[in-house]
């Protein structure tokens, strides 16, 4: 059971302190950002505060960090970190969904909801309920938002490419606007179907692909007021596991996949279509994972030059990280276009060559120069492996699609509905 | 939090509160309560305006309602007498046509921390026990337990108890858990609520209806449930089985433990759960959430310590990814050569390369550290990147890996050639102590091997004055000596100068200690699953170390001594069997060679069946374990390892040859009280022969009193 939650800022200012069980008081906080703080580095999740003051004894501290503020819990029982770290997950999830966005800003203009949000979700120290459904009915304060929104906003597009209304793909700042229970103005009518990707993968010094996973999840943003049953069809020809193979063509392929709780699967089998009757706010409908064995090439190929193979798409803020040896001073460089930019972090023994856009199917090409005084054969050694980190939308790496999306019953006025993909990089490497 | 210019702000806002213009304007008036929640939260003392607030409550605004309760339970305490004013308001809120009023006020009247109010909060909970809304029935059911703890001297309320036994058929799930918490506080002090046969299978069948949350606690209560029969205990686990491969981790890991609790007596039943969760455990690993990826890899590392070879196939996984925060880094590490295996030691070897580069030092040497304890597997092929990295020339790197390389020789001799062809050239980049005295170490044990020992030693006794750790000097003056025994004439000047400095500065050189750490079993023993299941899927297993992979490193650096004292002698007693005539135990004829190496003796130990276990009936001698091992020495039983003298329990591990037969001893003084309990003493023989047997214990036992009569 939980005592206390509270979330800081990185700072150590309190946004929100609600204490359920009065085991402790207020100068738990100040322990707890003691312990996280007195290390550099980001510290693990559970902090056990034992000796020295006599009130805390004996209490743990589970923290996550999201949105630079840490969300924390006290407990004076022991009990399931998963349950307590999930908890504190949707809990920035449920703000996230009322206030947009997940801010020390929009935290601090929303206090009032969250504790409003925290009494119904916890009383007592016990986990009562999460679900959106449920907690709309209770919550009562009206999101204060601090910049009004316009899904037709200029300043919204860059964000996933310029082409971003004749293509169809809205803009990722679309959803990060407050779920508007009571009104049915602007944008109510909206759903947004996400397939978001992240690829880890490593490729040996010589070309081959060592390793290369795939983590994958269809997530659901809803703004529908009212929408009884939603139906998502995939590929047909996805197959699942290692054994199983559906149709003739390029099967699309997943080792792994778990589903919501609410999803009715009486039809994945043999159509491939999940249904579900989404609540409002956003929700992780599906979830799936793939191993070793990639569909496609990875996207990205480095020889002494990075380069791309995929056509007809774009790379957004690529960041290439190069470790260098110990002991390098300085840097020249010849880029190939004067957007990109590429630093010397001599604190962090690397290189950073920053692509903020990379059209599909170019190579691009960089040639640095390092002055490291006193180069031994050996220093070479320090070189790689490298780190890359993009977004690809419009991608996904194991070929699944969203045939089709269909609400029942067809809602009044014009329902928006949009389907957007994306692959980021978890971890992509490349060793020299 | 003492805040500056806080008083006057408390001013403001009572002026503000009480103004009858700004009361009238909903709006504003609701405004001002924002304030004055939000320097509440920031730690300012407001408790001043309670009398303004408690006229705030009455109103038909529920988001001003919900700010004004929270304002008053957490002042509650410090004002009882304003808050009866209160009081009112509230229980009026409990008879409220709208169920959301009722359950709200009932909530907070309950939260108000404060003695006596139990009498006011009795009547509304027993009727909202009763309500017909389950929002309100939620509330009540806890309020239950708050009450209990606020008169924690009365009894227990045998009505409520009973009333909340039968609530657990409540419609309403949450309801339904709600009870179950609430009799867990309550009859805390009789070890909680009750889990018979009835309510066990009412919870299993309910468990579908559940959210996640609930699901999760539901089982956790589950485990105080013993089944009656096998018949009953499969059933129960066939209605688990579908949980195993929830998405939900916190779901997941509540089954398993479940599962592996339930199936305590059948093993191949545990197993198997593993292996069905193993899917999304290591999908919990993967997690997008680095906070709940760390949950997920420190239990995998509990089941990794039962089941080594369960993950072996999926090592890629725990790769480190270069976003990844340290934390997760170190226990990625240490999961990776805890699945090292035939197959993937290859590749994870190449990954752990990469690793001792980066540009954390803390990392780049657990990395090392990591090579280095999969060495003792896989000595060729780890030694080849150890060597390596060497080539670096790098402070750290090299220290770390001269630091390997000592615990490496030490658990695998076989491996000494090739660190002594390494560690030539290395002292002029090692700059720390622990580095320095991993070094001399290995020049002191090993400097016959390496040619240019004496020249090293040379330079560090000529840079004496500059040096500031004593343990390095103390090191420095093992390794000279050690030296000298084997090389003497090219030690005998330094060392004499050595000792002259010694003198001089009349330092006394404190001998180090024993090898703490049993060096005998470094093995991985598969643990049983009953172990670690106690504390899975709770927040044990995330605390506790995080830093270093490699917890003996500290210790290591006590093998000295034992070195010392059995090398030279183990070294004049040959293969020749003695007899010792002037002893009754003559009879049987014991002998030290041939010699049994470290590794053999922990394979034998864990291959061989117990002979004899015995409890001495005396304690262990109170001499230092050098005695004892010169004892043995004399009676040609071979000390193998020993904990240091004052540690506790202690133990030694003894092994001598005998009429054809090999006999393996531990000796274990289990607890502190060196009077009550004896020593107790495990044999194990191979081949097996009772006589000898006798005879040893026999020998054994004279051995240990005559030491203790020495000594008292």
């Amino acid at each position: 059971m939980i005592s206390q939650v509270f979330i800081l800022t990185t700072s150590g200012d309190h946004l929100i302190y609600k204490d359920f069980r009065g085991e402790a008081g207020v100068d738990a906080i100040r322990t707890f950002y003691e312990a996280v703080t007195a290390l550099s580095g980001d510290q693990p999740p559970v902090v056990m505060v034992g000796l020295g003051v006599q009130s805390h004894k004996g209490m743990h501290f589970v923290h996550v960090k999201q949105g630079g503020l840490y969300w924390a819990a006290s407990t004076k029982s022991n009990p399931s970190p998963f349950t307590v770290i999930e908890f504190l997950n949707r809990l920035a999830a449920l703000t996230k969904d009322y206030c947009g966005s997940l801010s020390e800003k929009s935290v601090r203009m929303n206090f009032a909801l969250i504790y409003e949000l925290l009494d119904e979700m916890v009383d007592y120290g016990y986990i009562q309920t999460t679900s959106t459904d449920m907690l709309k009915n209770f919550i009562q304060t009206e999101t204060m938002s601090s910049k009004p929104f316009s899904l037709f906003e200029l300043g919204n597009v860059g964000l996933f490419g310029a082409e971003t209304q004749q293509s169809k793909v809205a803009p990722s700042a679309a959803t990060s606007r407050p779920l508007m229970f009571t009104r049915g103005d602007q944008g109510g009518n909206e759903i947004f179907v996400d397939v978001i990707e992240r690829l880890s993968v490593i490729i040996g010094s010589n070309g081959v692909v060592m390793k290369a996973d795939i983590e994958g999840e269809i997530r659901v943003k809803c703004y529908l007021p009212g929408c009884s049953e939603m139906r998502i069809g995939l590929n047909e020809e996805l197959s699942i596991g290692k054994s199983q193979l559906r149709g003739y063509g390029m099967a699309v392929r997943m080792d792994e996949c778990s589903f919501h709780q609410a999803v009715k699967l009486d039809e994945f089998d043999a159509y491939r279509i999940l249904k579900i009757c989404p609540s409002q706010g956003e929700q992780t409908v599906m979830q799936y994972q793939l191993c070793d064995d990639l569909p496609c090439a990875p996207p990205f190929r480095l020889f002494p030059t990075v380069e791309r193979d995929i056509g007809n798409s774009v790379a957004l803020n690529v960041s290439v990280t190069l470790p260098i040896p110990k002991g390098s001073v300085s840097l020249s460089q010849e880029l190939s276009s004067p957007d990109q930019s590429a630093e010397l972090q001599s604190k962090n023994k690397a290189l950073q060559w920053d692509i903020p856009r990379f059209p599909g199917g170019a190579q691009l090409s960089a040639l640095f120069k390092l002055e490291v005084p006193g180069l031994s054969s050996a220093s070479l050694q320090e070189v790689g492996p490298v780190s890359l980190c993009f977004e690809l939308p419009k991608h996904t790496c194991t070929g699944l699609q969203v045939r089709f999306l269909r609400l029942t019953p067809t809602q009044p006025g014009s329902s928006q509905r949009w389907v957007r993909y994306v692959t980021h990089s978890d971890s992509y490497t490349i060793r020299i | 939090m003492p805040y500056f210019g806080s008083e006057e702000t408390v001013k403001e806002l009572k002026r503000a509160l009480s103004n009858p213009n700004i009361q009238s304007d909903r709006l504003r008036y609701r405004n001002y309560i924002f304030r004055v929640i939000r320097s509440m939260t920031q730690g300012l003392d407001v408790s001043a305006l309670f009398m303004e607030m408690v006229k705030a409550s009455a109103t038909v605004d529920i988001v001003q309602k919900k700010l004004v309760y929270l304002y008053m339970c957490t002042y509650a305490s410090l004002k009882p007498d304003l808050v009866l004013l209160a009081i009112n308001t509230l229980r009026k809120d409990c008879a409220d046509p709208n169920p959301m009023v009722r359950g709200l006020a009932l909530r907070n009247m309950c939260n108000l921390r404060m003695p006596g109010i139990t009498e006011y909060i009795q009547q509304p909970i027993m009727t909202g026990l009763r309500d017909k809304a389950p929002y309100v029935r939620r509330v009540a059911v806890l309020g239950c337990a708050k009450m209990q703890r606020l008169q924690t001297l009365t009894e227990i309320d045998a009505t409520i108890v009973n009333e909340l036994y039968g609530m657990l058929r409540d419609p309403d799930p949450v309801v339904m858990v709600n009870c179950l918490r609430a009799l867990e506080e309550i009859l805390q002090a009789e070890g909680g609520v009750v889990i018979n046969k009835p309510i066990a299978h009412h919870l299993l069948n309910r468990l579908k209806d559940l959210d996640s949350w609930a699901q999760s606690e539901v089982l956790t209560f589950l485990l105080r449930y013993r089944p009656r029969s096998e018949d009953e205990l499969f059933d129960i686990l066939s209605l688990l089985d579908g949980f195993l491969q929830s998405g939900h981790t916190p779901v997941l890991a509540a089954t398993l433990r479940l599962f592996l609790q339930l199936a305590a007596e059948h093993p191949a039943v545990q197993v198997d759960a593993l292996v069905r969760a193993r899917g999304p455990l290591l999908n919990a690993c993967g997690a997008q959430s680095r906070e709940l990826r760390f949950a997920g890899l420190c239990h995998v590392q509990k089941i990794l310590k039962s089941q080594p070879g369960q993950y072996g196939a999926h090592y890629k996984r725990f790769f480190c990814s270069y976003s990844e925060p340290s934390y997760i880094k170190f226990r990625k590490i240490e999961i990776l050569v805890e699945l090292v295996n035939d197959e993937n030691v290859g590749l994870v070897l190449e990954e752990l390369r990469g690793y001792c580069t980066d540009v954390s030092l803390e990392l780049a040497q657990a990395a090392i550290a990591a090579i280095g304890r999969i060495g003792r597997m896989y000595s060729e092929k780890c030694l080849d990147i150890l060597t390596g990295l060497l080539g670096l020339k790098q402070e750290h790197i090299t220290s770390a890996v001269v630091q390997t390389f000592r615990d490496l020789t030490w658990h695998c001799p076989q491996s000494t050639v090739l660190v002594c062809r390494a560690v030539e050239g290395c002292e002029e980049t090692i700059q720390d102590a622990e580095g320095k005295q991993a070094l001399l170490w290995l020049l002191g044990v090993h400097g016959g091997k390496i040619n240019s020992a004496p020249y090293v030693l040379e330079g560090y006794i000529n840079g004496l004055k500059s040096e500031m750790s004593s343990a390095v000097k103390v090191e420095l003056l093992t390794a000279a000596v050690q030296l000298f025994l084997v090389r003497p004439a090219e030690m005998q000047d330094m060392l004499g100068r050595l000792l002259q400095y010694c003198i001089e500065t009349r330092r006394v050189i404190q001998g180090p200690e024993s090898d703490p750490s049993m060096g005998v079993i470094i093995g991985r023993p598969e643990e049983p699953v009953s172990n670690w299941v106690s504390t899975f899927n709770t927040l044990t297993p995330l605390c506790g170390r995080v830093t270093s992979p490699e917890p003996t490193t500290s210790g290591c650096t006590n093998h000295t001594t034992q070195n010392v004292v059995a090398d030279p002698l183990a070294g004049t007693s040959e293969e020749t069997e003695v007899y010792t005539p002037e002893d009754k135990q003559g009879v049987i004829g014991m002998s030290l060679g041939p010699t049994l190496l470290h590794e053999d003796f922990e394979r034998l130990w864990l291959e061989l069946k117990l002979s004899l276990r015995e409890n001495l009936g005396f304690p262990g001698p109170r001499s230092s374990p050098e005695t004892l091992q010169a004892a043995l020495q004399l009676v040609k039983m071979q000390t193998l390892a020993f904990s240091r003298a004052d540690t506790l329990p202690w133990k030694a591990y003894i092994y001598t040859h005998c009429s054809g037969t090999l006999v393996l001893a531990e000796l274990l003084q289990p607890t502190a009280e060196p009077e009550s309990d004896g020593m107790v003493l495990s044999i194990k023989q191979k081949p097996e022969d009772r006589q000898v047997l006798q005879e040893f214990v026999a020998v054994l036992k004279t051995v240990l009193q005559t030491l203790i009569k020495g000594t008292s």
